[in-house]
């Protein structure tokens, strides 16, 4: 069970990279802040998939727990941020 | 019991995979929204159910303050995650980015 756990994290992994091209080429800084967020939800179960490798759920499952919220709070924050600038228009 | 995990977690690696394709390929900032808000809330909960089944084979405190824990995740995206999509196509809107039509170019 060890390696079906070892192996979606590492396919999981492959993802965020995939999902990182949003995040540097996107045309506005919206898209951005999506591949960010894309990134952030799948961290989560890399993190418990971590803690059930290592037999240390005890300790992951806060961490993941901190890391949602920080997620959530950090994509609510640019949002409301770039809202009042004017950095959301096309860059190309 | 393990068939089942593998299962759930199969399913949950195969919605984060369309969604995924759904941020790169859809050719609209608004369009590109409509994955990345569902299918990522739909992998969080097949992943997560499929961790907390797991986390219980062996039962006892520990593994329910565990599995409490980890229902609390589920819970908090399901409330976060539509919260955060609303609030970046918010900022979309009132910065004024227009929605794509078909015939333009893709961007």
């Amino acid at each position: 069970m060890d390696n079906v756990f070892l192996f979606s994290s590492v396919y999981l992994a492959l993802l965020m990279i995939l999902s990182l091209y949003r995040g540097i080429f996107g045309p506005t800084v919206a898209d951005r802040m999506i591949g960010v967020n894309a990134i952030g939800s799948k961290t989560t179960v890399v993190l418990i998939l971590i803690g059930l490798m290592y037999h240390r759920l005890d300790m992951f499952v806060d961490i993941a727990l901190a890391y949602a919220l920080l997620n959530f709070i950090a994509v609510l924050a640019a949002s409301r941020y770039f809202q009042k600038c004017k950095g959301l228009y096309d860059e190309s | 019991m393990n068939i089942i995990v593998s299962l759930l977690l199969l399913a949950a690696l195969f919605f984060f995979t369309a969604g995924l394709i759904g941020i790169l390929r859809f050719p609209d900032f608004y369009s590109r929204l409509h994955p990345a808000g569902k299918l990522d809330a739909l992998g969080v909960l097949l992943g997560m159910t499929a961790l907390g089944l797991y986390n219980f084979n062996d039962f006892s405190l520990g593994t329910l303050i565990n599995g409490f824990k980890i229902l609390l995740i589920v819970v908090f995206v399901f409330l976060a995650s539509p919260t955060a999509t609303h609030a970046i196509v918010d900022a979309g809107v009132r910065a004024g980015l227009t929605p794509w039509v078909k015939g333009d170019e893709r961007r």
